[in-house]
């Protein structure tokens, strides 16, 4: 270790240091998974309005052929991994702790894995940035470190804010996984060139790589491949967990700090995932979109952990079975990290495009136990990447006042979970906080919804009122027809009458 | 200790007068807050509290001879927001229990009589004269009025479905 990283550490007070686990499948190149019997394509795999299907059951589609398109600003399209048949659009069970289902479209491979003809480009740096911005747009591609944000509309934010800098997210800092890492080691110049797309198309000027010291040979590959590139950098960072969190981020390697509900594009940083950056040097490139990507399969409960190149669509058992099935009782499923990933209910669910890792947990790395009364110690409040009184917070929620609990930043708690891992009375922290965000947010929405309903009584008494008028003038308007005929054949008798007696004319008209 | 308990004594003696002096001082009267509660309610003139409408509510409200909690529409959110208004505290068990519901339509047994959207406050049945209706959950306060005039019982009032969108963690067990 060098002085520049112990001082690094010094000056880092947070974080914790989780057992890596990274050496399981470090070493292992992301090989190609064969396709599964079915994909089950999710609507909703990114943050943002559900994509809408444009195909019907029954359907034959070819590879890469659009499923779903985008509806609204914050949307991404769904494609096809591969060719096959439409079976069905309903709902499915999804990767989401409540073991709730979603819409999706079901598609059963035919095997012959014929292509739509794409678009190649073979210059895409000569691409306009708004260009740059629609072709990742339709590509589908999103944020592959796992937040799946629509990565066009985080190019799109430097025509809002002016972006200085990219910063490139290589910290990989939950234990296990390892696919970036890889991504990094394989594909250093698709990462490379990735970043100066994003960089074109946000007009930023500098970009940075940061990657954690723990991974010496992806730091090695991308110095090696950015050396032609005066405008890049490639900066080591702390092992330190969570060092991935994009506030972290920017403040470690900008020394600038992203204002509380705050964009990091407002200090003029936009921070993009490795994976995304390869992802979108290949969508532009080839013109093929975004339809497979890479996955760690790992836990101790894993015959033969790896990196799996997988179709977005695949099962997590079918995953599983490919990497040789488990071998041991497993505690928990989990996709994503073992910190911030989502606790799998099943196996029967779907790859999406956010799932950076499958993991099968045996009870040893699980964790848990029953949790005891707090002591106070303030291991948590040391630890808490924000600065935030975790222990404080908890209190106040459990004591049923989340509002209190708003008050100290329970808004700016990321859910990194490293009180809760800290915590040496185990107490679950971090689902204490889960638990009063999603009660504020069943708040927000009553409210809405309570907006919504006054509009709505306003409108339906608008209406009536609206109809009512509207009849009464139906009825006037009747009244004054019938008088008007009567008046005509008052008149016509009259005037039939004059008819015989010319010289009374005048008075009947 | 003859010191003792007189100079406490005229200590809370003092004091006492000066906080009875101030509370007669700087008396506020409470502001009008009928209109301003009203305001507050949803507005549906549903009923389900009770009272003839949002402004009977209203008035029960400030004068406080209604719970806080009586507005089943506008959930723990609004009960809260008017036991803050109220500077009373909120009893939220009560409210725990009333599951918020919504009505839904029994296809097979709707008879079309368009009944029940004429009587629905915020127009969220939709249908026509014979045709099947069918209710839009977003805007569905849950007031029953639909299912209480319809001639078939087609409709009926369910629990609100839980959906990724609404679904929540529950409490830590040790809570």
């Amino acid at each position: 270790m060098g002085f520049r990283d112990l001082m690094d550490e010094v000056k880092l007070r947070w974080g914790v240091h989780p057992a890596g686990h990274k050496a399981l499948t470090s070493e292992c190149a992301i090989e190609c998974m064969p396709l599964p019997e079915r994909l089950t394509l999710p609507l909703a795999q990114h943050i943002g309005a559900p994509a809408r299907p444009v195909v019907t059951p029954g359907q034959r589609v070819l590879r890469g052929q659009l499923l779903a398109e985008a509806v609204g600003a914050v949307s991404s399209p769904v494609h096809a991994p591969s060719s096959g048949r439409i079976v069905d659009i309903g709902d499915y069970p999804v990767a989401h702790p409540s073991g709730l289902t979603a819409a999706a479209i079901v598609l059963k491979p035919d095997g012959l894995d014929e292509a739509v003809d794409f678009a190649d480009c073979d210059d895409p740096h000569g691409l306009e940035p708004a260009e740059i911005a629609r072709r990742v747009a339709a590509g589908g591609v999103v944020g592959l470190g796992g937040a799946t944000f629509p990565a066009a509309v985080k190019l799109g934010l430097g025509r809002r804010n002016p972006v200085q800098t990219l910063l490139l997210n290589g910290g990989e800092c939950e234990p296990y996984l390892t696919c970036d890492d890889r991504t990094m080691r394989e594909r250093p110049e698709a990462v490379i060139d990735g970043a100066r797309l994003m960089a074109r198309a946000l007009g930023a000027e500098a970009i940075v790589i940061g990657i954690e010291r723990n991974k010496p040979a992806a730091m090695v590959a991308m110095q090696s491949a950015a050396a032609a590139h005066p405008e890049i950098s490639v900066r080591g960072l702390p092992a330190r967990y969570p060092m991935g969190s994009e506030k972290q981020l920017v403040h470690f390697l900008t020394a600038v700090e992203v204002p509380a509900g705050g964009l990091s594009a407002e200090v003029g940083v936009v921070v993009h995932n490795v994976g995304t950056a390869a992802e979108i040097s290949r969508v532009l490139r080839t013109g093929e979109p975004l339809t497979h990507r890479a996955v760690t399969v790992s836990g101790a409960a894993i015959a033969r952990p790896t990196n799996l190149r997988v179709a977005i669509g695949t099962a997590v058992s079918a995953v599983i079975a490919h990497c040789g099935g488990v071998r041991r009782d497993v505690a928990r499923y989990v996709m994503g990290g073992p910190m911030m990933g989502m606790l799998l209910p099943g196996t029967e669910v779907p790859v999406v495009k956010g799932s950076s890792g499958v993991l099968a947990l045996v009870a040893d790395e699980a964790g848990g136990g029953e949790a005891s009364p707090c002591i106070r110690c303030t291991r948590c409040a040391g630890v808490c990447p924000i600065g935030l009184l975790p222990f404080e917070m908890a209190a106040r929620i459990r004591a049923g006042k989340s509002e209190a609990a708003v008050d100290i930043g329970l808004k700016d708690c990321i859910g990194c979970g490293s009180c809760a891992y800290t915590c040496p009375a185990k107490i679950p922290l971090s689902h204490y906080f889960s638990f009063a965000k999603g009660s504020l947010a069943a708040a927000e929405r009553a409210r809405l919804k309570n907006e919504s309903i006054g509009k709505l009584t306003a409108a339906r008494s608008a209406r009536l009122e609206r109809e009512a008028q509207e009849k009464a003038e139906a009825a006037a308007r009747r009244k004054a027809e019938r008088e008007a005929a009567k008046r005509d054949a008052a008149r016509a008798v009259a005037a039939e009458a004059a008819a015989g007696r010319p010289q009374d004319s005048q008075v009947s008209a | 200790m003859l010191i003792a308990v007189t100079s406490l004594t005229l200590i809370a003696g003092c004091l006492g007068l000066i906080l009875g002096f101030a509370a007669r001082r700087f008396h506020v009267e409470p502001p009008e807050t009928v209109s301003e509660i009203e305001a507050m309610l949803p507005g549906s003139q549903c009923g389900q509290c009770g009272f003839p409408g949002c402004g009977g509510a209203a008035a029960a409200l400030a004068e406080g001879s209604a719970p806080v909690t009586l507005c089943p529409p506008g959930g723990p959110a609004l009960a809260r927001a008017l036991a803050e208004k109220l500077g009373v505290a909120a009893d939220l068990g009560a409210m725990a229990e009333h599951e918020p519901t919504i009505a839904t339509v029994r296809e097979e047994i709707c008879i079309g009589c368009t009944k029940c959207f004429k009587e629905c406050p915020t127009d969220a049945i939709q249908g026509a004269m014979k045709q099947i209706h069918s209710v839009m959950k977003e805007a569905c306060t849950g007031c029953g009025k639909c299912a209480d005039i319809c001639p078939t019982e087609a409709v009926s009032l369910v629990p609100l479905p839980t959906t990724l969108g609404n679904w929540r963690w529950r409490a830590p067990a040790c809570a």
